[in-house]
């Protein structure tokens, strides 16, 4: 079955290249183009000028959005991974292939489910006479101001990614040779030597993959830090809004599209580099 | 051990709380008389759903919704189905570039998404059209796909396609024949999936959409005025609808992998 059938193979092989070249590749490399171009009269002209890199990069305001994000996303992967971890443990080893199977699929049905709904959700749990204070009311404490702050876009950052991390923490543990534990055991480590030495380098890229993906989606995420954050500090996904929405300015926001393109490479670059990097 | 087995479960049962709390929270409100909800609660009412679905801006975002999630649904499904096929059957030259071309779509930030879609959409005069969303949910979709009909071909005996080649079969033939037929849970499956995550995306078609409006840009821009029961009422009927997608997704797949 040589080459007689290439007709037949490129039919199937140039849907996708032709689809995501037109329509995925098109626009992210006109997105790049259009940071160069310039904003005349509210309109816009293709041009190669560096205006619109030099306003944005030089700004106070871009800057610290960048460092709010960051610093944001970070702290959202490592509490991901950190909340995730008992949970994923329990799921890997203690439970059944049946209970996991089904732990997985209820948690792949709210990873698909409606995120802005959700976040409505805890604006209204969270709010200052919403019933999570009612709650904490009846024991004598509170009321807490939980809305427009950290705490709560970090909520909203949990509530997109908990689900996957478990997920993929779960596989990970769970496709760990059970006889490694055993022999870590029998060599006389205890429980928590066999965990720190054992279990967690076995499952190192899986838990790599599952933090890599919390900060790809909290670092680009807009509805928790507008609704849940308050927009204070703006992060960098509420400047590309407002830049965009208000005023012609999409060139502007092309280059903090860039930016952030940029530095998710270089995290997951680095993030993928680690997790396959042998063991000194 | 038998206390610290508890424990992990007690917290299993904790993070899962987390999960759907937002989704059960807001189906209960959805029937509670509070304009502010709180506990307790107030009286049972179908009063938000009664005055948010007499609007018929409501009824045209549902129509919406429902034809750009139809249509994108097919095209995420072919197109997956097209790609995860290529990779299982043929290997070429740039292959790794063939597939991360298929699957990096998920990693870029929606806004991003948005944004450059809407500058590429607005050049071909397709901007605040629906086809215009139906282009863009269909990138988005289409890894999906992929994956699904990825995971079913992998089920499938490599032979049997090259057997029907040899009884004569022409590779259209035994495609139609033999291998569509062995992946028809799959595509049904990546077909329910591909119609939630368009049935809930809002970022890139609130930036694509202008007045054409899905419900879940609808959603946002009510959310942007005030707390307001009805999008719980609104927000509940999505909610079913994405979670009946996805569960269908994924019972169809496991009901065959486990046989």
């Amino acid at each position: 079955m040589a080459k007689k059938t290439s007709l037949y193979e490129y039919a199937w092989r140039l849907p996708l290249i032709l689809w995501q070249g037109l329509f995925f590749v098109g626009p992210l490399l006109l997105m790049v183009a259009m940071s160069f171009w310039l904003v005349r009269n509210y309109r816009m002209e293709p041009d190669f000028v560096f205006n619109n890199w030099d306003r944005m990069l030089s700004r106070d305001y871009f800057w610290n959005a960048y460092f709010v994000t960051f610093w944001r996303a970070t702290l959202a992967a490592i509490l991901a991974s950190v909340l995730a971890f008992p949970a994923s443990f329990a799921l890997a080893f203690r439970a059944s292939d049946t209970v996991r199977r089904w732990a997985v699929f209820f948690l792949i049905v709210p990873f698909f489910t409606s995120y802005l709904v959700r976040i409505y959700a805890w604006q209204v749990l969270l709010a200052e006479s919403g019933p999570l204070n009612a709650i904490i009311g009846f024991l004598g404490l509170g009321p807490f101001t939980m809305l427009n702050s950290g705490f709560g876009a970090m909520v909203g950052y949990m509530t997109l990614v908990l689900p996957l991390v478990v997920i993929l923490q779960t596989f990970s543990l769970a496709a760990i040779d059970k006889s490694l534990i055993e022999a870590a055991r029998n060599l006389g480590a205890n429980p928590r030597e066999t965990l720190l030495r054992v279990i967690v380098p076995a499952a190192k890229v899986g838990l790599i993959i599952g933090f890599v993906f919390a900060f790809i989606l909290s670092f680009g995420d807009f509805v928790s830090p507008f609704y849940l954050g308050g927009s204070n500090p703006p992060t960098l996904s509420i400047l590309i809004v407002d830049t965009t929405k208000s005023g012609q300015q999409w060139p502007r926001a092309a280059v903090v599209a860039v930016m952030m393109i940029a530095t998710l490479f270089v995290v997951a670059f680095a993030a993928v580099a680690a997790a396959y990097r042998k063991r000194s | 051990m038998r206390i610290g087995s508890a424990i992990s479960w007690v917290y299993v049962a904790a993070l899962f709380a987390f999960v759907f709390a937002p989704i059960v929270t807001s189906m209960v409100f959805s029937f509670n008389s509070d304009r502010f909800p709180t506990v307790p609660l107030g009286e049972f009412t179908t009063h938000w759903y009664e005055t948010a679905f007499s609007r018929p801006e409501v009824w045209t975002a549902f129509r919406n919704s429902l034809i750009v999630a139809a249509s994108a649904a097919v095209f995420s499904t072919a197109l997956g189905f097209a790609t995860a096929y290529t990779d299982f059957r043929y290997g070429f030259r740039f292959k790794n570039a063939y597939l991360a071309l298929a699957l990096l779509p998920p990693t870029i930030p929606l806004v991003i998404l948005g944004l450059a879609m809407l500058a590429w959409l607005a050049r071909l005069g397709l901007s605040g059209t629906l086809p215009g969303i139906i282009i863009a949910h269909t990138v988005m979709g289409a890894p999906f796909a992929m994956a699904i009909c990825r995971l079913r071909l992998q089920q499938m005996d490599s032979a049997l396609e090259a057997a029907a080649w040899n009884l004569g079969a022409s590779p259209w033939r035994a495609m139609r024949t033999v291998v569509i037929p062995f992946c028809a849970p799959a595509i049904i499956s990546a077909y329910c999936l591909t119609a939630a995550v368009s049935f809930d995306e809002f970022i890139v078609a609130w930036f694509v959409s202008g007045l054409n409006k899905t419900v879940p840009v609808m959603i946002l821009e009510i959310l942007q005025g005030n707390v307001d029961p009805q999008i719980n009422a609104i927000g509940t009927v999505v909610f079913l609808t994405s979670m009946t997608l996805v569960i269908l997704a994924q019972l169809l797949i496991l009901r065959k992998t486990s046989s």
